[in-house]
């Protein structure tokens, strides 16, 4: 473990003397999460950037997985030496958020460059979850998703049952059922749990995560994801799980490995999730909205995003900070959305790119890449369905994790694991809350 | 006559001494006392404010009943991993050494295990157990038990057992054998023509004689348990299902890199250091006492 440092201290020692000397242009350091074919279409963004203008070199850099990317730049940041961008995924916001001086504003960067930006092209859905409480943007919408709901068309249809996803959750468990006794082995499978059978559920249902507005409106806000209606959802997977009717597989996307190799017949998981399907899937599936309870008011309401955004960090020479805004005025450009949307699967965070690869009948070829869009805007979004903003929730999603994973191993009933992790979740907020006082 | 170096010098000495204690403070005290240092303190994210708590940081670890958890989680891990780290590897150090042809191939493969780096040992277990594509989950499923350690506990620590248990027979198993290599061929021969059959030559010389060899794997093993198996859970369970496997040290990391909460995962240091030093001084001062040299 020493030794290992060692070399590393020594390794970075010698990569610093070996630096070429000083760069005409004014070097933006950007650091991403995003590895395989989405980091090579990011590094496209980059590349036509560069060749477009002389000025500025945007330099990406791989940092590995959202939290380590964000650890990465946190640390980076108490030594001094943090990126100009940095990705964040949407659990991060609000630690991003509370932490002024640390970050810019990119509302205030913009403006202060003249750069022109305009919040009102985007999503409301989108706007909405990275914005203050005044309507101030303040991170960059890059890369954002929302959960879908996904069938195996063949194992429907050997089940004696019509290819038709389920509308609604009674019209599943009526799937699940005669899935089951056809003898399906995986009836039902998710990726990120919380994330589709918390956050977006609450959204869809249109009940709220949290207090003041899913914690949008202030840091004293606490969870009530343990209503009747939550708890009632809960007990229906736990009781699904036990019934063999829900596979856990685990809390991050492990899930849609085991519904691309058609283990299980139906799926929840992020609209990313399409690329891998498409070309691992040897059978016939659909792509649709996620079912609800059809006996709650209001529902369906609209599906919140995933995905992550960009931050732009405190610090840093003005100079830069022109290079930075103006790199960022390029990524708003309607052809360069269009360009990043049909080719990764995330959702078009702009009309106008919407608008525009409408036009291109990119949607006719590959419904699915639409339905996210109008699973994101089915109907204008309420102080429950606009996102959420809670103080180290990466922390307090892995407490609700914990506690769905006490569920569905059937350690724990619905109501207790609920109130457990309102308890619990409440608790990090709480210290949230007195440490960026 | 005692034979005595003595250094004239008034210098000399510490100048010697003087690259090993630089080492110790830099990576050894330094860090101690800055984890003691935030221990007490509440920081934000970015480390932009700070405030002084006093031992609050403390005092909600242990009103968290997931941090007294974890601590009978590490009692349990490692005191499997070192039982059956122990005894595992004892047993094959007494085949091996019993082997007459092959014993070099034999030795070669039972030590290869210990240049594997703990989270690829990992990675390999959780491969061969993987709940959909394990070729021993597909086994046991043939036996009709159902085995998904995403979702249960108790075969999460049974993997992360199995892993960090086959990592660390090697290093037991060097100790071993070379314990049994020193033990007097005539002491054995001896008790084999007064009449004790192996069982009895293994119970009454072998293992007396190796008890300073057992004792020292015992204090290395629970050392191990407690800190190198991180790349081990890191690389399979990171801790989960519902903290199963949530060992003290991975909570450390989990707090205060995951989850950024500096003050609270320092506090856990300070006490897993006072846990360490605790555990080797009752390790010496009482168990040594019984150990025949």
């Amino acid at each position: 473990m020493l030794r290992k440092r060692l070399v590393a201290v020594i390794a970075a020692a010698l990569s610093v003397g070996s630096l070429p000397a000083a760069h005409a242009q004014t070097e933006i350091q950007w650091w991403h999460s995003m590895g395989g074919a989405l980091g090579d279409q990011l590094n496209e963004l980059a590349k036509k950037f560069n060749e477009r203008q002389k000025e500025y070199k945007v330099v990406t850099v791989y940092k590995g997985s959202y939290p380590e990317s964000m650890t990465a730049a946190i640390a980076a940041y108490r030594a001094g030496s943090a990126p100009h961008l940095l990705q964040v995924f949407e659990v991060g916001t609000a630690t991003m958020m509370a932490a002024r001086g640390a970050i810019v504003p990119v509302a205030k960067l913009m403006a202060d460059a003249k750069e022109p930006f305009d919040p009102k092209a985007y999503l409301p859905v989108v706007t909405g979850y990275y914005s203050d409480v005044k309507g101030n943007m303040l991170s960059f919408p890059f890369n954002s998703s929302t959960v879908m709901f996904y069938i195996n068309k063949d194992a429907f249809r050997k089940a004696g049952l019509p290819p038709v996803a389920p509308k609604t959750w009674k019209e599943f468990v009526a799937a699940a059922e005669k899935l089951k006794a056809a003898g399906q082995g995986c009836v039902y499978t998710t990726s990120w749990p919380s994330w589709m059978h918390i956050e977006n559920f609450s959204a869809w249902h249109n009940v709220p995560i949290g207090t003041k507005q899913n914690g949008m409106g202030g840091f004293d806000t606490v969870f009530t994801i343990n209503s009747p209606l939550h708890v009632r959802h809960v007990a229906m997977l736990g009781d699904l799980a036990k019934k063999g009717m829900f596979t856990y597989a685990g809390r991050t996307n492990q899930g849609d490995a085991k519904f691309s190799s058609g283990e299980c017949a139906m799926f929840s998981g992020s609209t990313g999730a399409q690329a891998g399907i498409r070309r691992a899937a040897k059978f016939d599936w659909s792509i649709n909205f996620i079912p609800y309870h059809d006996d709650v008011k209001g529902a369906p309401q609209n599906s919140i995003i995933g995905g992550a955004s960009l931050w732009v960090m405190g610090g840093k020479k003005a100079e830069e900070y022109k290079g930075v805004a103006r790199f960022l005025a390029f990524l708003s450009r309607t052809d360069v959305q269009v360009q990043w949307h049909t080719a990764t699967g995330y959702v078009p965070i702009t009309k106008t790119a919407y608008e525009a690869t409408k036009q291109t009948g990119f949607y006719q070829k590959d419904p699915g890449a639409e339905l996210a869009v109008l699973q994101l805007t089915n109907k204008p979004p309420t102080e429950n369905s606009k996102g959420l903003r809670f103080g180290n929730f990466v922390q307090g999603r892995e407490v609700i994790e914990e506690e769905l994973e006490a569920v569905f191993a059937g350690k724990k009933d619905a109501q207790t694991a609920l109130n457990d992790a309102v308890r619990r979740g409440n608790e990090i907020l709480r210290r949230f809350e007195t440490a960026n006082k | 006559m005692e034979k005595r170096v003595v250094f004239r010098s008034a210098w000399l000495p510490y100048a010697l001494l003087a690259p090993q204690l630089a080492i110790t403070v830099v990576f050894f005290f330094w860090p101690a006392a800055q984890a003691i240092w935030y221990s007490f303190q509440l920081q934000d994210a970015f480390g932009l404010s700070s405030q002084f708590v006093g031992l609050e940081n403390f005092a909600i670890l242990f009103g968290d009943e997931n941090y007294l958890r974890s601590f009978r989680t590490t009692a349990i891990f490692s005191a499997l991993v070192a039982g059956f780290g122990i005894v595992l590897s004892l047993l094959l150090a007494v085949m091996a050494d019993r082997i007459v042809k092959g014993a070099l191939a034999y030795k070669t493969v039972l030590i290869w295990p210990y240049a594997v780096a703990a989270a690829v040992a990992g990675v390999l277990w959780s491969f061969l157990f993987a709940p959909s594509i394990g070729i021993v989950t597909y086994v046991l499923k043939g036996l009709g038990i159902d085995w998904n350690w995403i979702i249960n506990g108790n075969q999460a620590m049974l993997l992360v057992v199995i892993a960090s248990v086959w990592k660390q027979i090697s290093y037991n198993f060097l100790f071993f054998l070379a314990g049994l290599q020193s033990i007097p061929r005539s002491l054995i021969e001896a008790a084999a023509i007064d009449g004790a059959g192996p069982a009895r030559r293994f119970w009454t010389i072998v293992l007396p004689l190796l008890s300073p060899t057992t004792f020292f794997l015992l204090v290395v093993n629970i050392v191990y348990a407690f800190f190198d198996t991180f790349g081990v859970i890191d690389a399979t369970t990171q801790g989960g299902p519902a903290q199963a496997t949530q060992i003290l040290v991975y909570k450390v990391y989990h707090d205060g890199v995951k989850s950024a909460d500096l003050g609270g995962s320092s506090a856990q240091s300070v006490i897993l250091m006072i846990i360490v030093i605790a555990l080797t001084a009752v390790q010496f001062r009482y168990i040594e006492r019984k150990v025949q040299y």
